[in-house]
C-alpha cells in the first residue's frame, strides 16, 4: 500500500483546472522533487495533500484511507506543509516554535528546540528575537523549524530555498536530506534542476496541472 | 420636568430658517445638494412627527407583552440592516439578532435589576432603541473587518491550519480584530465625553431643564449601557461570524 495515492484527481477553480486527472503513487521514505514551470499545478499539488483544499474530482488516499476520512486537523500534524512565503506570527520566534506545543497541549522542550536551532545552525539566542527584525533567510529556516517541531509523517516544501543564499541553502538541504533519512517522505517543489538531482529518488515533472513525467532516479 | 424650556411651534418655525443657511451655501458653492437637503429635511420633519404620534400612541399602551414585542421588531430591523452590511457573512441575519438580542437582553435585565429604569414603554423603548442601533451599527463594523482580514490575512490562517491548528486558534487574531474594530466607536466617543461633544442626550435633557448633575446621570447610564451591549454584540456575532468563512473540512472557501 502507497503510503499517498492520488487517483483521477482534479481540481477546478473558477472553470480552471489547476490539477487535472492526476494519479500518482508515493512510498513511505520516498523523496519526490516536483518540477515544472509557474503555475503548472505544483503549490496546488502539495495544499491537495495536507488537505487545505480537496479534490473536485478524484480521491487522494493517505494510508490507504481516503483523506476526507480523516480529522483535518490531525491530518495536517502528520503531512506538514511548509508555504513559499515563510509567515511568522506573533512577536517572537519563541511564539512561532512554542506554537506546535500548544496545538498538541504538550509542555514546551527546550532539548528539542535547542537541537533544531544546532540543525539549522543558529543560536538560541534567537528563540526572544523579535519577527520584524529577521532576515527573509532566517525566517525561512524558522518557518521550516515550525513545521518539524513534531516530526511529520510527510513533509511538503513549496520552494523553501528559493529565496536562500548559498549558505543558507546548504544548511537547508542537510536538514532535509537527514529528515529523510530518519524515515521522512519529503515532496520538494524547486526549481533547481540540480538540487533535484542530487537529493530526490523521484521527479515528478507537471505542467498545466498534468503530469509529464515521472523518473525515478535511485 | 422643572424648568422645562418648551419650544414655541413659532420658534421652531423661525429656527428652521437655518436651513436656508445650508441651502445657500450649496447654491453659493455649487455643491449641488440642495434638492437633496430639502428633501432631507422635509423627510426629517414628516418622519419624526410621525414617530412622535406613533410613541405617544407606544408609550399609552402599557401591556409588557407589547413592549416586548416592539423591542424584538426593533432588534430584528437591526439585525436586517447589519446582515446587509455583511453579505458575505453566512447566516448573517441569524448571528446579527442573535447577538444583538443577547446584548440587549443582558444591558437591559441589568438596568431593570438595580432598578436603574422600569419595565415601562417610555422607558423600554428609547433606551432599547439606542442599544438596538448601536449593537447594529458595531455589527457593520465587525463584519466588513472581519471580511477584510479573510481576504488579506488567508495566508496567516492557512499556515496555522497547515499546522494542524483548528479554525478558532487560526482565525483568533482576525477575530479580535473585529471585535475590537466594533467596539472602538463606543470606547473612543465614551473617552471624549464632555470633552469634544456634550451628548445629544444630556444637551436634550439639560435643555429640557434637568439640572446638569441629573443629566450627567442619564448619560452614565447610557455611556455603560452603550459599552455593555457592544461588547456583548460583537463578541457573540465575531464567534460565530467567522466559521462562515470555512467549509466543513477546515479549509479556507
Amino acid at each position: 500500500m502507497s503510503l499517498l495515492e492520488f487517483s483521477h484527481v482534479s481540481f477546478t477553480r473558477e472553470n480552471r483546472a489547476l490539477v487535472n486527472d492526476l494519479s500518482l503513487s508515493i512510498e513511505a521514505g520516498d523523496f519526490l522533487s516536483i518540477v515544472g514551470p509557474s503555475g503548472s499545478g505544483k503549490s496546488t499539488l502539495l495544499r491537495l495533500c495536507c488537505h487545505l483544499i480537496s479534490p473536485t474530482e478524484g480521491t487522494i488516499r493517505f494510508h490507504g484511507q481516503d483523506l476526507m476520512r480523516f480529522n483535518p486537523m490531525e491530518l495536517r500534524k502528520q503531512i506538514s506543509y511548509c508555504f513559499q512565503m515563510p509567515y511568522l506570527f506573533g512577536d517572537t520566534v519563541r511564539n512561532n516554535l512554542e506554537y506546535p506545543f500548544s496545538l498538541r497541549n504538550k509542555p514546551v522542550d527546550p532539548d528539542r528546540l535547542e537541537e533544531l536551532f544546532a540543525a539549522f545552525q543558529m543560536s538560541t539566542s534567537n528563540l526572544e528575537k523579535e519577527i520584524q527584525h529577521l532576515s527573509g533567510g532566517e525566517k525561512q529556516r524558522i518557518a521550516l523549524m515550525r513545521s518539524i517541531v513534531f516530526q511529520p509523517e510527510i513533509l511538503l516544501l513549496d520552494e523553501v530555498t528559493s529565496a536562500l543564499d548559498v549558505a543558507n541553502t546548504q544548511i537547508v538541504e542537510k536538514v532535509i536530506e537527514a529528515l529523510n533519512q530518519a524515515g521522512i517522505t519529503i515532496l520538494w517543489i524547486t526549481h533547481n534542476p540540480e538540487q533535484s538531482r542530487k537529493y530526490a529518488n523521484k521527479i515528478l515533472t507537471i505542467d498545466t496541472g498534468e503530469i509529464r513525467s515521472l523518473e525515478a532516479i535511485r | 420636568m422643572n424648568g422645562s424650556a418648551a419650544i414655541q411651534t413659532s420658534s421652531l418655525l423661525i429656527a428652521s430658517s437655518l436651513v436656508l443657511v445650508t441651502l445657500f451655501f450649496s447654491y453659493w458653492q455649487k455643491l449641488k445638494l440642495e434638492k437633496e437637503t430639502l428633501i432631507s429635511v422635509i423627510r426629517a420633519v414628516i418622519q419624526l412627527i410621525a414617530v412622535g404620534y406613533v410613541l405617544n400612541y407606544v408609550f399609552g399602551v402599557k401591556n409588557p407583552l407589547f413592549t416586548t414585542f416592539l423591542l424584538l421588531f426593533m432588534t430584528f430591523n437591526a439585525a436586517y440592516n447589519a446582515a446587509k452590511r455583511g453579505r458575505t457573512i453566512r447566516h448573517g441575519l441569524a448571528i446579527s439578532f442573535f447577538s444583538i438580542l443577547i446584548g440587549a437582553l443582558v444591558t437591559l435585565t441589568v438596568l431593570l435589576l438595580s432598578k436603574t429604569i422600569r419595565y415601562e414603554p417610555y422607558q423600554m423603548i428609547p433606551i432599547g432603541g439606542m442599544i438596538i442601533s448601536n449593537a447594529m451599527v458595531a455589527l457593520g463594523l465587525c463584519y466588513k473587518q472581519l471580511t477584510a482580514d479573510f481576504k488579506t490575512k488567508r495566508e496567516e490562517v492557512e499556515t496555522k491550519l497547515a499546522l494542524g491548528a483548528d479554525i478558532h486558534a487560526s482565525s483568533i487574531d482576525i477575530i479580535r480584530d473585529s471585535i475590537k474594530t466594533g467596539m472602538l466607536p463606543t470606547i473612543d466617543s465614551a473617552k471624549t465625553l464632555g470633552i469634544v461633544s456634550l451628548p445629544g442626550m444630556m444637551t436634550g435633557l439639560i435643555l429640557a431643564g434637568a439640572s446638569p448633575l441629573e443629566a450627567i446621570k442619564y448619560q452614565l447610564m447610557v455611556t455603560f449601557m452603550l459599552l455593555s451591549t457592544t461588547a456583548i454584540a460583537s463578541f457573540i456575532a465575531c464567534s460565530l461570524a467567522y466559521r462562515g468563512f470555512f467549509n466543513a473540512r477546515k479549509q479556507v472557501k
